[in-house]
């Protein structure tokens, strides 16, 4: 009886979608031209043209490398984290530990060069040590959420819910109840807020490190291109996008997504799989929070209701996945995290306050998950 | 006959299993007793049941969407946008020239209407435009804390009347030490001498609301149809059950809830602040689940919820008597919730 | 001669419930056997052993006459042995050649070095498959949720033949479907068994059953009921074998 329910639901969802399209192109017929289609498909990434436009014109200051720049730097870490979570959202599943994991490695890391740093340790060796530390450590979430979800077929959501409390319990014990960790060497900061290229008009060109005779007052005068923030952020999104699109482990993951039945007797090794999705998700948020000590110099841990885990998933979704799996891209999720990225810092700079970012937040994924609804063979 | 006693072995443990939350809290209290002589007490357990207040509202107000299938992330910003609301309206009725009682009074029940809203959204958002519910939820979040950030503008309310944190704070019931009883408020004494205190008055406010809810969930037509929503909604849908409507009730339910614990939090710290109910999502959910209701939705009951986040107050008070820190707390309810997931992979029955 | 594919003694147990008791059968090449029998007769059980979901308890399975050792659907699928539920197992969020070659993508080196998804390498091997076996989709960039339930067959039913089934069993093929697509269906099941595929289907439409196979086997209650070559019998026998008017009785007592 279940299987004839099963399969009668089947003809009835495709014909469901086809409704959904219809219904589109009831709007004018609009959504069926390709144009129409197209904009449906990447609503975001005009939403963010538009947006950009718009602060442009609205916002002194907006228009600018070094404003860009900012936002890049200041948000390398949400995309690092959305990066995971899509990874996790494809699969079928949620990784609400992620922005635990995040702390986690930030105050580890700090802890460990701060203690390793007092102990009169070379200077490299802290801090190889002390990221060694961090990154390791944040494999463990992963593996935890992995094995609680293959084995113990915990769902997702309660497993790294509970692998959230978890992570930030032992946060909060290593930062001695609510102090960010100082004490890390200060070069770290150089490492983490440095540029490629530094070109002082007519005068000089440097790579890495800024010129000697500039200070931190006059460093606006000088142009700095591509801080190590995006290098970082191209790198994790680059690897990422590719093998998800274009090797083995990429396939099978929409696969698990769409149909974790069709995954398992096609003799894909499903718990295998899910597991190293887990361990990548917590490893690339690890990387995220050793990157955030770096760039601030301090072990941050997440504070309760920073929702980092759910700003990022906002961003997937935003992005075009679907939490029921199958489908979404890393590409989709660097425009969705730049959506947000861009909606708040262009509502600062136009001297907005910036609160209505959360309410923009909200009512932009409610649009996306209604796209998605309305379309839900755009890929 | 071997199998008879296969039996017999197999339903003992399934019994424990069943009521492993039980066993649980017993060894809780045990452990707790051992390690701070003057935790096993009449105080400290009131202590509990106040210190638990938002809790159990909140797990409440989760275990309603919880049941239809569904998830509501936005209780804790919900809770913290009652305290604005609710705190803003207290002190402009009492600017208005209202006596303190009054203003206090119409404050609560204008923020319970209020606090309404979000869940006809989020109910809307879910049963009528198909949004999923961790996405619609996820967004009230973000709606309703930025509007309440926008209120306070950074700023938690202030200068409220200080007879709310009487009632907040105060209990139902007063004993002097010669024995004469006084309801409400705390009798004059000399120094040295205790009053004790029976049933705090925050907790009389949670449980009044919990029970009438209880009720409804448990013996009105009402919450049969949330537990057929959440068993199977096309069987729910084919039988005639108005599944939309019933939906967003639930989500109306879910957003009251979250409103009264932003009410009990204005009483008892005299203030309110967008993000008073920001970590309280995990406790939330946490109570519902140790509960031994299935995320897939179908399951769950009040008594159940309440035992769940009664294991969590029990943690966080009792973690603080015998001198832990906060972060003890957050490691334990991840992990229990973790296992309470196991166990009931274990022993699938524990819910009829 | 030895059969294609025999299964000997299978018994599967499920606590106190026997659901298959004692069961032989075989198939051979460029045979349809059709397994009939009423719900919970143990039709599925048996499949189910004979594709590596379930281990029996009692029995050997012979391949060319060799013993075979099925733990797990994989070793199944190793052994050349196709099963295509009445779910089909397709992930329809993917295109046609994707799910042709689910689990078993074919890759190529990018820059020498990392093994990319070779996609125009399966698309065209998809379309030599579907050629071979006369089946249309207009589209193999379509995503299989578009498809309709007879092509979604065809694809399934694409993929094991691509992947060298020797033995293809199919659970219910033609249920859910429209009556020409279930046609469709047949005609396909009839090309794989003049292509030398040994062929399990398990049905309840008597008019599939008689069309397509050669040889019916009736389960009732987890036993064999009886086994009929098409020719030799009527459905008035076999929908009695199935209630169990004669035999069963006989045997019980």
């Amino acid at each position: 009886m279940a299987d004839q329910g099963r399969q009668a639901a089947r003809p009835a969802r495709s014909l469901a979608s086809k409704g959904g399209v219809a219904s589109g192109g009831a709007a004018g017929g609009f959504f069926q031209t390709p144009f129409g289609r197209f904009s449906a498909r990447n609503w975001a990434l005009i939403f963010l043209i538009l947006m950009i436009v718009i602060f442009s014109f609205a916002g002194p200051g907006f228009f600018d490398i070094a404003n860009f720049q900012n936002i890049i730097h200041l948000n390398t870490g949400t995309f690092l984290l959305a990066a995971a979570e899509t990874l996790v959202v494809i699969t079928g599943g949620i990784d609400l530990s992620i922005g635990y994991v995040y702390g986690l490695a930030s105050v580890l890391g700090a802890k460990v060069m701060q203690i390793l740093g007092a102990g009169g340790m070379a200077l490299p060796a802290v801090i190889a040590l002390g990221m060694l530390a961090a990154l390791l450590v944040s494999i463990l979430p992963g593996l935890g959420n992995g094995f609680l979800i293959t084995r113990f077929k915990v769902p997702p959501f309660i497993a790294t819910m509970g692998m959230w409390g978890i992570c930030n319990g032992v946060t909060l014990f290593l930062s001695d109840g609510f102090m960010p960790v100082m004490g890390a060497p200060s070069q770290i900061n150089d490492i983490g807020n440095s540029y490629f290229l530094y070109i002082d008009p007519s005068k000089s060109i440097r790579f890495f490190s800024k010129p000697p005779y500039i200070t931190l007052t006059n460093i606006r005068n000088i142009l700095r291109l591509v801080p190590n923030s995006l290098f970082l952020t191209l790198l994790v999104l680059l690897i990422l996008g590719f093998v998800m699109s274009r090797t083995r482990f990429g396939r099978h993951t929409y696969a698990i997504g769409g149909s974790m039945d069709a995954a398992v007797r096609a003799g894909i090794n499903v718990d295998r799989h899910l597991v190293m999705i887990y361990v990548i998700s917590s490893f690339v948020s690890g990387v995220a929070g050793l990157f955030n000590l770096f760039q601030t110099g301090i072990g941050n841990y997440t504070p309760s209701g920073a929702n980092y885990e759910l700003m990022a998933v906002a961003a997937v979704v935003i992005g075009g996945a679907s939490l029921t799996g199958g489908k979404g891209r890393i590409l989709g999720t660097a425009v969705g995290v730049l959506v947000l990225a861009v909606l708040e810092n262009g509502l600062q700079i136009a001297g907005i306050s910036a609160f209505y970012r959360y309410i923009g937040v909200g009512v932009l994924l409610t649009i996306a998950v209604i796209i998605d609804r309305a379309f839900p063979d755009l890929f | 006959m071997s199998t008879d006693t296969v039996n017999q072995k197999s339903s003992l443990q399934e019994r424990l299993g069943r009521n492993w939350i039980g066993i649980f809290i017993f060894l809780l209290v045990l452990i707790f007793s051992l390690s701070a002589r003057a935790f096993f007490s009449v105080d400290t357990a009131q202590l509990i049941f106040f210190n638990g207040t938002e809790v159990f509202l909140l797990g409440i107000a989760e275990l309603f969407v919880i049941i239809t299938g569904g998830i509501d992330l936005s209780v804790g910003f919900v809770m913290g946008f009652s305290t604005v609301v609710a705190s803003k309206l207290i002190v402009m009725f009492a600017g208005l020239g209202l006596p303190p009682l009054a203003s206090i009074l119409a404050g609560s029940v204008a923020t319970m209407v209020i606090g309404l809203l979000p869940g006809l959204v989020n109910g809307w958002l879910v049963a009528y435009l198909r949004v999923p519910a961790f996405i619609a939820t996820f967004s009230m979040l973000g709606v309703t804390h930025g509007i309440s950030e926008l209120m306070t503008q950074g700023i938690p309310t202030k200068n409220l009347p200080s007879l709310a944190g009487m009632i907040g704070n105060g209990s139902f019931l007063y004993r002097a030490p010669n024995g004469a009883l006084s309801f409400f408020a705390r009798p004059q004494v000399a120094r040295g001498q205790t009053v004790i205190a029976i049933l705090p008055n925050m907790v009389v406010f949670a449980f009044f609301f919990i029970l009438i809810f209880a009720f409804i969930l448990g013996r009105m037509k009402f919450g049969r149809h949330l537990y057929a929503i959440g068993g199977n909604i096309d069987a729910a849908i084919r039988s005639g059950i108005n599944v939309k409507r019933d939906l967003i009730k639930a989500y109306v339910i879910s957003s009251l809830f979250a409103s009264l614990a932003g009410i009990s939090y204005v009483m008892k710290y005299i203030t309110g602040k967008p993000d008073a109910g920001a970590n309280m999502l995990l406790e939330a959910i946490a109570a519902v689940v140790i509960g031994g209701a299935s995320m897939a939705g179908g399951s769950g009951t009040v008594g159940r919820t309440i035992l769940g986040a009664l294991v969590i107050a029990i943690l966080e008070t009792g973690l603080r008597i015998i001198g832990m820190q906060t972060f003890m707390t957050y490691i334990l309810v991840g992990a229990i919730l973790i296992l309470a997931v196991i166990i009931d992979q274990i022993f699938p029955n524990r819910n009829r | 001669m030895a059969h294609l594919l025999e299964a000997k003694n299978i018994t599967k147990r499920f606590g106190g419930l026997t659901a298959v008791d004692d069961v032989s059968f075989y198939v051979d090449e460029g045979e349809v056997v059709a397994l009939v029998g009423d719900n919970g007769a143990g039709k599925s059980t048996l499949i189910k052993i004979i594709s590596g979901v379930h281990k029996p308890d009692v029995g050997e399975i012979f391949l060319n006459g060799e013993k075979i050792h099925i733990d797990s659907p994989i070793d199944a699928i190793n052994h050349g042995i196709e099963t295509i539920y009445q779910d089909l197992a397709l992930a329809e969020n993917m295109d046609v050649p994707s799910n042709i070659f689910l689990g078993r993508e074919s890759t190529k080196k990018a820059f020498g070095l990392v093994p990319v998804v070779n996609q125009e390498h399966m698309t065209r091997e998809s379309r030599k498959v579907l050629d071979r076996l006369d089946i249309q989709i207009p589209s193999l960039k379509s995503n299989i949720r578009n498809l309709s339930g007879g092509q979604r067959q065809a694809v399934a039913i694409s993929r094991s033949i691509y992947w060298n089934a020797k033995v293809l069993i199919m659970d219910e093929p033609t249920a859910a479907l429209g009556i020409a697509e279930q046609k469709k269906v047949l005609e396909l099941v009839s090309s794989l068994r003049k292509q030398g595929i040994a062929i399990i289907i398990i049905s309840h439409q008597m008019y599939d059953v008689f069309s397509v196979a050669d040889r019916i086997i009736v389960m009732r209650r987890g036993i064999k009921a009886g086994e009929r070559l098409v020719r030799d019998t009527t459905s008035e026998e076999i929908v009695s074998l199935i209630v169990g008017a004669e035999s069963v009785e006989k045997r019980s007592q």
